[in-house]
């Protein structure tokens, strides 16, 4: 009875979150799909938590400390190289509206002098 | 300091850092919708992240921490310095090996699981369905990423390689025997030769689903990889009643299903159909009986000519393409911008939805050249403009601009969405052959009348035709 509810329970959750990721997702621009896609590959790595919870609990053998290290360690990867290369990607994207972006009155000079 | 410790250890404690984290990872990916908040959003689900993870280590501060540290050091030494030397051009496979690694922990988790409690024994049912799906779907994403960055790593041919008409069945009787070992598991079989045994199944079909796919379908591929590993990092949640990665995963699943479907559109190709592979293989054919149909004749043009070309051209649109990226041309090529700028000529870029082999790839390719966002044009934008463009310079892309798409019916890239670059005044082509493309076919485009030809290296060419221009 207290497992079913906690299954159910769940799997609310997997069904909102779903339904969260297609509303907020959808809106992304096409420009921003490649880094978009490196962005939600780093959040998986949060089956990192997944590793550290299982290594946590007595009595893994030999073996399985050396399985749940590895999957640590890809988890750690998935994470921290995701998110870095996503923002690599990203600084281009903000470096450069700086001398368009303020520019709506029409292009008069393109000297960057040109205070707003 | 008792107190704080059964703080810290309490399961509400960590459930409402859990929420904050998956909040943050929501408001992050919210930011991700424009090239301003972008930056912040990914950080954001960055901190999102940093919550969980220390959260989770002082709520289960009995961990083993030799182990922990051990293997976040490991992660960090080998990924902080590839994702800081890796090229933009190469962002596909790093993503895909990214995604790969992901469900391989994933499968990892699944088994060492199964080690702990002795084949599942002692657990609800429900636990082990979950686990047991993560494991496989884990498994197949990590081998299936593994040859898509081996393909487009070129390590592996990117050439479909199946076993023909055979393929389809192997698939079948692999996914088959992966379940039935899972549901041997569920129905209380502890043996851990099963267990291997479906691994193995899902490991063989990770590779057998990716490898008969052609190098054009690879980031549909890696999108679908990195939905799967979501779902499967989803499962592994409910498996361990943790919230924060079914939240997460469920997110990632969602997203990467979108992504996977809009790039299928653009490229006018189902998911089935991709799956089931041998793209590459049927548009080689093609290929060969459209080249039997071409008489026409190729007009090749040098840099000087070209360079003139452009200089009398009031209106300019760049066609750049992967072949671009992969000579490194985008500065270069921001160069001959620059110069074409100078001479009062209107310079803009044309970006096909999948030009560089995924959705945006090229716009952060152009981006690292500082190319103004302004004069980046998507496709539909781009279009009803070529009508009134004098000269297009196509630079290392083929398949997006390829008539065919609209006029031949038997080509099997009929249908799919291109920049109409034939609509132009004249077309100059910056390619290193006349060898097919990506998807194996001839381009019509290049024996239009209009059409003149450069042959040669992306960056070498563009170079010149600036230093000719210089010259003028």
């Amino acid at each position: 009875m207290i497992l079913a509810s906690t299954l159910t329970t769940n799997l609310a959750i997997l069904v909102l979150a779903g339904f969260i990721g297609f509303v907020v997702i959808s809106k992304v621009p096409n420009t921003l799909h490649t880094p978009l896609m490196s962005g939600t590959n780093a959040i998986h790595g949060i089956v990192l938590l997944g590793g550290l919870l299982v290594v946590g609990l007595s009595g893994n053998g030999a073996f399985s400390k050396v399985i749940l290290v590895i999957a640590i360690a890809f988890g750690t990867i998935n994470i921290v190289g995701g998110f870095l290369v996503t923002d690599r990607m990203l600084e281009m994207f903000k470096s450069r509206p700086k001398p368009a972006a303020k520019d709506d009155a029409g292009e008069h000079r393109d000297d960057e002098g040109g205070a707003p | 300091m008792i107190l704080a410790s059964t703080f810290l250890q309490d399961q509400s404690f960590l459930d409402v850092l859990y929420i904050v984290a998956f909040a943050l990872f929501i408001q992050g990916l919210r930011g991700l919708s424009g090239p301003t908040t972008a930056v912040r959003g990914n950080r954001i689900a960055a901190v999102g992240m940093v919550i969980a993870i220390v959260a989770t280590l002082l709520n289960k501060s009995e961990g083993n921490w030799g182990l922990i540290v051990l293997g976040v050091a490991l992660g960090v030494a080998v990924g902080v310095p590839a994702a800081r030397q890796v090229k933009m051009t190469a962002m596909p496979q790093m993503v895909a090996l990214f995604n790969g690694v992901g469900g391989g922990a994933v499968f990892l988790i699944s088994w060492s699981e199964f080690r702990l409690t002795h084949g599942y024994s002692g657990v609800a049912t429900y636990v082990t369905v979950f686990s047991l799906f993560a494991a496989i779907v884990g498994s197949v994403s990590f081998w299936g990423s593994n040859i898509a960055f081996g393909k487009l790593q070129e390590i592996i041919p990117g050439r479909p390689i199946s076993l023909g008409s055979a393929q389809q069945i192997v698939n079948l009787v692999l996914l088959i025997l992966a379940i039935a070992a899972g549901v041997d598991i569920a129905a209380g079989d502890h043996s851990q030769g099963v267990f291997i045994g479906l691994l193995v199944c899902a490991a063989l079909l990770g590779n057998a689903v990716v490898l008969p796919i052609g190098g054009a379908d690879m980031p549909v591929v890696i999108s679908l990889l990195n939905a799967f590993t979501g779902l499967s990092a989803a499962s592994t949640g409910i498996a361990l009643n943790n919230t924060a990665l079914i939240v997460a995963g469920m997110i990632v699943g969602a997203s990467g299903t979108i992504l996977t479907n809009l790039m299928a559109v653009a490229m006018n190709r189902s998911i089935p159909a991709i799956v089931a592979g041998g793209f590459g293989g049927a548009g080689a054919v093609a290929g060969a009986e459209g080249a039997g149909e071409h008489a026409g004749t190729v007009k090749s043009v040098g840099a000087a000519d070209a360079a003139i070309q452009l200089a009398y051209a009031s209106r300019v649109v760049i066609v750049p393409g992967y072949g671009m990226a992969v000579a490194q041309a985008q500065h270069a090529v921001r160069e001959l911008t620059k110069e074409l700028e100078q001479r009062g000529v209107e310079v803009s870029y044309a970006i096909h939805p999948v030009a560089g082999r995924m959705p945006g790839h090229m716009n952060v390719l152009l981006a690292e050249a500082d190319v103004p966002y302004d004069q980046l044009k998507e496709m539909d934008e781009a279009n009803p403009e070529f009508q009134r463009t004098d000269v297009s310079l196509v630079i290392g892309a083929n398949d997006v601009t390829n008539p065919a798409a609209k006029n031949t019916p038997s080509s099997p890239i009929y249908g799919m969405p291109i920049l109409e670059v034939n609509e132009s005044r004249s077309v100059i082509v910056i390619k290193r052959s006349m060898n097919p493309g990506f998807a194996g076919i001839e381009n019509e485009l290049y024996y239009e009348p209009e059409t003149s030809m450069l042959f040669g290296d992306a960056k070498s060419a563009v170079s010149e035709i600036t230093a000719e221009l210089a010259e003028l």
